[in-house]
Formats: C-alpha cells, sequence, structure tokens
C-alpha cells in the first residue's frame, strides 16, 4: 500500500484581490483527480471514529471509498440515504470541529478534508446526474406541517416526504430557504445551489407555500385544524440581539440579520439595478466573532469598503467562525481587532454613525459557556473611526409561534422547549428544532434537529397503529 | 401572486387595490399591515391594510405614489397580479368597546385610521374623526369615513374642503371646548402625528399613533424598523405599528426613515417609471 499523503489535497480558491470585487464563490471545489487523491488518503479505519462528529450520520469512509473507486454517483446516492442538503453541508459545515477532527489520520497529520469531498460529491451529482434516482414514495394520505424552509424544515420535510406523508412547509418570506438565502452570502454559498437543494425536496413530493408568516396569516391550532396531524417547528433565528449601548439607533447601524438579508436575498449589490438599496460608507465595523460576523463582513469588502473591522470582545482563540472563514477574511484584508469592546457609537450632529468607543478586554475566569469571560480593561477606552457598524451578537427567537400557541411551553429567554431524542413539545403534536430551540447555531445542527424530529413524528404518529 | 380585483385612483396620485388574499383576509385586524413585493428584482414594502373582508377572502391596500416601487404598482391594472403580499403583519389595534375616541387622520394616513373606526363604531364607541390634506382633491375616503363616524371633520391646508388650516387645530379646537375624548388615535405623516401628539400631551389625552418605518422582512427578524419608545428600543413590526404617542421619539423616528432618501432618489431617477405628482 503506498504511503499516505501527510497533508490534505489543497482546494483551489479565487485569488483574494480579485474575488473581494465579486460576489462569485470563494472555494472553487475539487477536480476528479484532486477528489480521488484525497478520498485515497482515508484509511478506512474499521471502527471510524469520524462518524460519530456529523449530526445527520452520514456514512463518512463508505461514501469515500466510493470516490476513491471514481464511482462518484454511487458516492452521492450513500450520502444523500442521510442527508438531503450535501452540496449545502460540504460547504458551511464546521467540519474541523465535527467528523474532520476526529479523523485518525489528524492524530499525526492533516485530517481528510470530509467536507470538501462532500462537497465535490454533491457537485459532481447536480452537473452529471440523471436526476432521475428520485424515488418519490407513495403517499400514506397522512398530512404533516413544517414551518420555515430553512435547515431544519427542509430536512425534515424530505424525512417525512421519504417516508410518505404529505408535507407542506410554510414559509414567512418569497423564497424557500431561509437563512441559506437570506443569511449565508452568494460568494459562500451560491444560491442555485440552494435552488437545486429545494427543487430536490420538492421533487420527494413535498409542497412549499411561501409569503405564509405562521403565528400571523394562520395559527399552528389553525394547522392542526385543518387537517394536519402533526407541526415540525423550524423558524429560525428571530429577533436580532443588540447590545443596548448608547448611539445603536443611529443612521448607519445594522442588525447582521438586516444587512445580509439586504445583501443576499434582496440583492442590494445590485442597487439600482435590483430595487433594495444597502449603504455601507467607506469604514465598517461588524461586532461578534460568529460566522454571521465574518460573513457581513466580507459583504462590506465585496460593497466597496475601504476598512473592515472585526470587533471581537474575546482572543482569537475563542472565535466561533469556522477556521475557514477567518482564514478567508484575513486574506481578504479585514482587521481583527480582538479582545475588544464597544461601549457607545458616537454620531455625527445630523445622526449618523461617526466613530465607535471601545474597550480593550483581557480574559479571566471561564464562563457558564465554559470560555474564559473578557473583562475590561480599565482606562482602556479607544475611539475607532467608523461609518457604518453592523451587530453581529446572534439572535433571540421569534416570539411570534410560542406567543399565538397555546400551552407551547419556552424557556425563559423564548428558545421552545423540548424532548432532545425526538424534538416533541409540550404540546404532543408540535414538534421544534434548529435555532427556534437552541438560540443561534448552525446549519448542520438544525439538520440534526430537522432529522430527529422527523423521526420523532414518525414514532408519534405510528404509534399504536 | 395575488390578483387586484379592483383598483379605484382616489387621488391623481393614491390608489386603492382590492387583492385575492384569501389567508391575510381570514386573519386580518385593524391596525396591521401586509409587505407587497411587485417584480423579481422588488423590494419589500410595508402598507397598511385598508379594510378586509374575509367572506371574499379580499384585503384592500392604500398607497401614494411616492418611491420607485409605489409608482410601478400606480400602473397595474386590474387583474393584473401583486407577486409577494404576504400578512397581517404586526399587532392589532387595541380593541375598544366604549367612550369616546377621536380619530385625526392626515394624507393617506385616513387608509389605515378606517378599517380600526370602522371597528370602534360598530363596537359601540362615540367616534369622532378629523381628516385632512393639503387641498379637497387629496382627501380619500371621505364618504367611508362619514359612515364610522358620529361626526366627521374636514381640514384643508388651502381651505377647499372644511376647515381652513391643519387638523391638530381642529383638535385643538374640540379640546378647548371640553369635548370629552378618552382616545386619540393620529395617523398621518410623521410631522402631523407629532403634532398630534404634542397636542394630546399637556392635557393626559391617551394618544396612539402608527409608525411607518422602513423595513425588510416584517416579520421581526432584521430589525431596520426600530422605533425608541418610553426609552426601550421596539421593533414597529412585531411590537408595533401602533404605539403610545406620548412614549415615541420621533427625532429619531424622522431620521431613521431618512436613511435612504439619496438611494430613493437615485432609484426613481433610474427607473424614470412617469405617474406620481
Amino acid at each position: 500500500m503506498a504511503k499516505v499523503k501527510e497533508k490534505r489535497t489543497p482546494m483551489p480558491s479565487q485569488d483574494p484581490r480579485e474575488r473581494i470585487g465579486n460576489f462569485d464563490e470563494v472555494a472553487l471545489g475539487y477536480t476528479v483527480e484532486m477528489a480521488v487523491e484525497e478520498a485515497k488518503r482515508c484509511l478506512q479505519c474499521k471502527r471510524p471514529t469520524c462518524l460519530e462528529g456529523c449530526p445527520v450520520q452520514v456514512q463518512i469512509p463508505e461514501f469515500i471509498a466510493l470516490v476513491a473507486e471514481g464511482d462518484f454517483l454511487g458516492a452521492a446516492r450513500k450520502i444523500k440515504e442521510t442527508n438531503s442538503l450535501p452540496a449545502i453541508c460540504g460547504r458551511v459545515c464546521p467540519q474541523e470541529e465535527q467528523c474532520e477532527i476526529r479523523c485518525v489520520l489528524g492524530k499525526k497529520w492533516e485530517p481528510v478534508a470530509i467536507g470538501r469531498l462532500e462537497r465535490f460529491v454533491a457537485d459532481y451529482e447536480r452537473l452529471h446526474g440523471e436526476g432521475d434516482d428520485i424515488q418519490r414514495v407513495p403517499s400514506n394520505g397522512r398530512k404533516v406541517a413544517v414551518v420555515g424552509s430553512g435547515p431544519a424544515g427542509l430536512t425534515c420535510a424530505g424525512d417525512l416526504a421519504k417516508l410518505g406523508y404529505e408535507v407542506t412547509i410554510f414559509e414567512a418570506l418569497h423564497a424557500p430557504g431561509g437563512v441559506l438565502v437570506y443569511g449565508i452570502p452568494e460568494f459562500r454559498l451560491p444560491k442555485e445551489i440552494v435552488r437545486a437543494e429545494v427543487e430536490t425536496i420538492r421533487k420527494l413530493g413535498v409542497r412549499i407555500l411561501t409569503n405564509v408568516v405562521v403565528g400571523k396569516t394562520v395559527t399552528i391550532d389553525q394547522l392542526l385544524a385543518d387537517g394536519y396531524e402533526a407541526v415540525f417547528v423550524g423558524s429560525g433565528a428571530g429577533l436580532p440581539r443588540f447590545m443596548n449601548i448608547p448611539g445603536e439607533n443611529l443612521n448607519g447601524v445594522y442588525s447582521a440579520n438586516e444587512f445580509l438579508t439586504r445583501v443576499n436575498l434582496m440583492k442590494g449589490y445590485l442597487f439600482p439595478e435590483w430595487d433594495t438599496p444597502v449603504k455601507v460608507g467607506k469604514r465598517v465595523a461588524v461586532v461578534g466573532g460568529g460566522n454571521v460576523a465574518m460573513d457581513a463582513v466580507r459583504c462590506s469588502l465585496r460593497l466597496g469598503v475601504e476598512e473592515a473591522y472585526i470587533i471581537y470582545r474575546r482572543s482569537e482563540k475563542e472565535v466561533p467562525a469556522r477556521a475557514e472563514e477567518v482564514e478567508h477574511a484575513k486574506e481578504e484584508g479585514v482587521k481583527f481587532k480582538f479582545l475588544t469592546n464597544p461601549v457607545r457609537i458616537l454620531g455625527t450632529e445630523d445622526g449618523w454613525v461617526k466613530a465607535m468607543e471601545c474597550l480593550r478586554m483581557e480574559l479571566g475566569e471561564p464562563d457558564a459557556s465554559g470560555r474564559r469571560r473578557p473583562i475590561p480593561v480599565k482606562g482602556s477606552e479607544h475611539i475607532i473611526e467608523v461609518d457604518t457598524v453592523i451587530m453581529a451578537l446572534g439572535t433571540s427567537p421569534n416570539p411570534l409561534i410560542a406567543g399565538s400557541t397555546s400551552g407551547l411551553e419556552t424557556t425563559s429567554w423564548g428558545g421552545i422547549i423540548i424532548d432532545e431524542e425526538t424534538g416533541q413539545t409540550s404540546r404532543p403534536e408540535v414538534f421544534a428544532g434548529g435555532d427556534a430551540v437552541t438560540g443561534a447555531a448552525t446549519v448542520i445542527l438544525a439538520m440534526g434537529a430537522g432529522k430527529r424530529a422527523a423521526k420523532g413524528i414518525h414514532e408519534y404518529l405510528t404509534k399504536g397503529s | 401572486m395575488f390578483k387586484i380585483v379592483k383598483r379605484r385612483d382616489l387621488t391623481p396620485v393614491t390608489k386603492l387595490f382590492v387583492v385575492d388574499a384569501p389567508l391575510v383576509a381570514r386573519s386580518a385586524k385593524p391596525g396591521q399591515f401586509v409587505i407587497v413585493r411587485i417584480r423579481e428584482q422588488g423590494e419589500r414594502i410595508p402598507l397598511t391594510i385598508a379594510d378586509y373582508d374575509p367572506e371574499a377572502g379580499t384585503v384592500t391596500i392604500i398607497f401614494q405614489e411616492v418611491g420607485m416601487t409605489t409608482r410601478l404598482m400606480g400602473e397595474l391594472k386590474e387583474g393584473d397580479e401583486l407577486l409577494d403580499f404576504v400578512g397581517p403583519l404586526g399587532q392589532a389595534a387595541p380593541e375598544v368597546t366604549e367612550g369616546n375616541v377621536i380619530f385625526v387622520g392626515g394624507g393617506f394616513g385616513v387608509a389605515p385610521i378606517y378599517p380600526i373606526a370602522k371597528q370602534y363604531f360598530n363596537a359601540g364607541v362615540h367616534v369622532e374623526s378629523i381628516i385632512g390634506a393639503r387641498t379637497k382633491d387629496l382627501l380619500i375616503l371621505k364618504e367611508e369615513m362619514e359612515t364610522v363616524s358620529h361626526r366627521l371633520h374636514v381640514a384643508t391646508d388651502d381651505g377647499s374642503l372644511g376647515h381652513k388650516g391643519f387638523v391638530t387645530e381642529v383638535l385643538q379646537r374640540m379640546i378647548d371646548e371640553g369635548q370629552r375624548m378618552d382616545i386619540v388615535v393620529a395617523i398621518g405623516p410623521m410631522v402631523m402625528m407629532r403634532a398630534v401628539t404634542e397636542v394630546t400631551r399637556p392635557y393626559g389625552i391617551k394618544t396612539l399613533v402608527s409608525v411607518d418605518p422602513i423595513m425588510v422582512d416584517g416579520t421581526g427578524m432584521c430589525g431596520a424598523c426600530r422605533v425608541t419608545v418610553g426609552g426601550k428600543t421596539k421593533f414597529a413590526c412585531v411590537d408595533g405599528p401602533i404605539f403610545d404617542a406620548h412614549e415615541v421619539d420621533f427625532d429619531e423616528a424622522v431620521r431613521r426613515g431618512k436613511m435612504y432618501a439619496e438611494e430613493e432618489r437615485r432609484a426613481n431617477e433610474a427607473c424614470r417609471c412617469g405617474g406620481g405628482a
């Protein structure tokens, strides 16, 4: 057997100087040769540990073996047994803390690039697959409603359709995909890919109704009265958090949700050809260290700002964003101000942002999250001149559903309470998962939750029959 | 797609659409709004619900041609379709079943006033209304307001109909005459709502306004519609759009409303869509 290559096969990407001038995808994906070469690095462990890290149980060694043999469509089928959205996961999963961190190769060398291989396989199938291997399961005549067409809802709907349920997804916005369309930018997840994955879910027989805000247009109780036997709530992130510091309502302060929605869903970067404007000025500060913060700061660069900062109150080690996103942001010229926390935003006389006053922080004892708590350094006030501030501090669950559904229990901060195993809420016929339950988390965790809830709903509806 | 089943031109720049939207019509309440998008590259704009008919499955919206989207909407005919029409959004107006309520509507702000006045009138509230516009020809829903008001006052800036001057002057006169008013509901341009708020403030008369900030999604997700009410940040789309007028920071609201003034001007130039005043 040939000696295993120590380093993973690099994935080509757009040159940083070029890519900050466009919204095209940054990572370009493996070629056939690269994929086979990388797949051959997999040791095909008898007892693979990588699997344990995958929230949707992708059969990792099995699909990689098929890639190594050159059977890419077979590999795609293998992945799709458990993952309905592989082209998306291959792009946005934090593989380095899920599957790849558990790869045996990683103990000594670099782990197998599982995410890149998944992406390759999904893209290969989209371009070369026959598209006819989607088997529509005969209907069992039972209706299930899914609230929200983001990763949790799409996964839950797909899994239920495969079991024969008649699934209808109710989406509040005008386009399906949830955070995949309004939040994650084109250069990280092309919308064409989201459309294709949504199409696959539709081909399974799932009906998607846009422009329906559950909790407003219809309530969950109405859906249940209308013949839906169970409801899955995957309504997502909800209300953006602000810091409650002076100056936050000045003109030029956005939530990351607003900024990204203007850019991604409403295509603000194409204004005035598209009708929704987005304003960034010359110097932007994005407050936060998650994927959303990286997306926002990198969008602002592509809109032509001269200086773009990430302001994060902990150190680089605690940054929750995917490693690749931080790396890409640095390559693109984003300036990181770690251990820095805003205390107020200063405005011009006519009410526009002109600067932000910040404090330096140092790390103290670990807090409830297990990370070391940032503590302000006395007398470290300093001014950063910016004309746009974007708050990327996470979200709190949208109260529309809990507020309109009797007997649905929520936590003190508004997250829907569920049984972890089944996704079932305090209302037996209502299930939930994703950010509506956990607060802002990742695409893949939402998908895992959607998957568990699909199983939970199936068990609930077949119990005793 | 949502069909325009009826179109009525209320003034040269104010149009009324009755839209086929059964789900919205079924759940709509006075004071709520919808978000409309008219083409693939279009923006999402909030419009207050001017009336609804759950049985016919229709919702009435009234808009003034002020920006690019509303101008393009002004070119649509009966039978045409709106691409997206989502709602009802926001909180309904508080339910009131007794006492005296004064409605003050300025310009096309009379549109959202009408369903609230209708509800209160039918519930047994004594309703008096003051509606105003720059001139007689820009006044809307006068007949409709007459049917849901025990008394209707009209004010025009140029005196072409009713009182010559502002709606606030009529309101002040009513206060001076000692007229009983438990609640004043004022909807119209921000300057008008602010003026009404200042008229009622010294007397401590409970006053409600419906704010009209910039919105994107309209469901609480983006926070573009932040309004400071009683020193706290509220999202007009989920907490409002109706707020206690004496608590609203109008200066901030006016300033935030101008955030995209420059872009709006550019868009209007780029579209050259005609119409408008």
